[in-house]
């Protein structure tokens, strides 16, 4: 397991364990967390805080056959097996969402020798793949929302430093940044926005609308 | 009152003791006095959930049942479910507990704790009818049987916890419950719940670094 040097911000990890995250965050939540001891342990404090409001709350009445019902739904069903863990670049929730590793993202290109997949869009957010070729700028841009931005692959520098795989970077729309592909790998990202990203640059806000950004 | 060392006794038995082993039980002796009632039924709740894994103990099941389903379905009713949905939802929570009881490890999560998690997720599906994302399972388990020691003082560190939360300011109390019972948005939620999370995440790194070491 790597050292992962950004991790997620506690609000979210909250959020993330009382369960009020739309989709597509969820989706870099778990992933991250699949990659991350420190913010897996960090989860399950959260979860216990629901632990221990669970076990604090008052009774509600059950049906008076409620038990022999449950042994009949247990007894139609096979236990439940361990997922063992992906192998290749994406952990399992990833892996399960796209239908494969990265050799199965169908890419779009997005200019620049960038690439792009949407793999999950609601009306609450939406959660990508984004490829950015080593050593290459990733379009400058804003958000209007909260951004979630997670390494899969390679690594990229921005002015907070080097994101490595398994680092999160977690930006609002005050951020106004410009990631850099670094040397070496490909670099490729799990990205989760809950406003469309705003291309600061000319010729990239043009295409944003038919790209789909 | 079953005290920590004679749990310890029990599974250790015939075992050589090694130096970390032995520092465990100078720790588990310093902590002996500390030991609560509740810890003590903590850990009863999870051997039984051993025991469901282990010869599908319906007597077992049956205990965490009485205990456990009137809350799971408290907890749906005020996340909104109506009572018909509440009730069926429950009894899904409870067979998936049975499913599941093999894969439960007793040093990184207490028994309430993990309840809260199936019965969390469960109101999701339900919810927003998808399949939500869950972290990848650790490739190992219970089956690794983790140490008494380390299963104990998860225990205690919830039950600090839980104390913690039943002390809360009324107005941060609700907070929390309310962010839980999904009332709050991400947005709104804010993480300084003035409760002492730093120690039990110190408690679950710990048991994770121990698992990693003995599966490497």
């Amino acid at each position: 397991m790597q050292t992962i040097r950004h991790n997620i911000p506690d609000n979210l990890l909250m959020s993330y364990a009382a369960g009020v995250l739309p989709q597509a965050f969820d989706l870099v939540v778990a992933t991250h967390v699949s990659l991350s001891d420190d913010a897996r342990a960090r989860l399950a404090g959260f979860e216990a805080v629901g632990g221990a409001m669970l076990d604090d709350m008052d009774e509600a009445p059950i049906a008076s056959d409620s038990l022999e019902q449950t042994m009949a739904r247990i007894a139609g069903m096979k236990p439940t097996r361990r997922t063992p863990p992906a192998q290749g670049i994406f952990p399992e929730p990833l892996r399960r969402m796209v239908g494969g590793d990265a050799d199965a993202v169908k890419w779009r290109s997005i200019g620049l020798g960038a690439r792009q997949s949407v793999i999950y869009s609601d009306g609450d957010a939406t959660a990508r793949l984004i490829c950015i070729p080593a050593g290459q700028a990733m379009p400058q841009h804003s958000h209007r929302g909260l951004e979630m931005t997670l390494v899969l692959q390679g690594a990229f520098r921005d002015d907070d430093g080097v994101y490595a795989r398994g680092d999160i970077e977690v930006a609002d729309q005050e951020v106004d940044h410009t990631p850099v592909a670094e040397p070496g790998e490909d670099c490729i990202c799990l990205i989760a926005t809950d406003g469309r990203l705003k291309f600061n640059g000319l010729l990239p806000r043009i295409a944003q609308p038919f790209l789909g950004i | 009152m079953l005290l920590s060392n004679d749990r310890a006794d029990h599974t250790a038995e015939g075992q050589t003791v090694a130096p970390a082993a032995r520092a465990m039980a100078f720790e588990r002796e310093r902590r002996r006095e500390a030991v609560t009632a509740q810890d003590t039924i903590d850990v009863q709740w999870a051997d039984r959930i051993a025991a469901i894994a282990r010869s599908q103990d319906q007597a077992a099941f049956a205990e965490v049942f009485r205990h456990f389903a009137p809350r799971v379905k408290a907890f749906l009713m005020k996340s909104g479910a109506d009572e018909a949905l509440a009730e069926e939802c429950m009894q899904d929570v409870m067979a998936t507990l049975w499913n599941k009881a093999h894969l439960y490890d007793p040093s990184r999560a207490a028994v309430s704790t993990w309840i809260f998690t199936i019965a969390r997720n469960r109101k999701i599906d339900l919810l927003r009818r998808y399949a939500r994302p869950e972290p990848e399972e650790l490739p190992w388990g219970p089956e690794e049987s983790p140490d008494q020691a380390d299963i104990l003082a998860l225990q205690q560190e919830t039950t600090k916890l839980a104390d913690a939360i039943r002390t809360l300011p009324e107005k941060q109390r609700q907070l929390i419950e309310r962010a839980y019972f999904g009332d709050l948005t991400h947005s709104e939620i804010a993480a300084e719940t003035g409760l002492p999370l730093g120690t039990i995440k110190s408690r679950i790194r710990l048991a994770l670094e121990r698992l990693r070491h003995a599966m490497t």
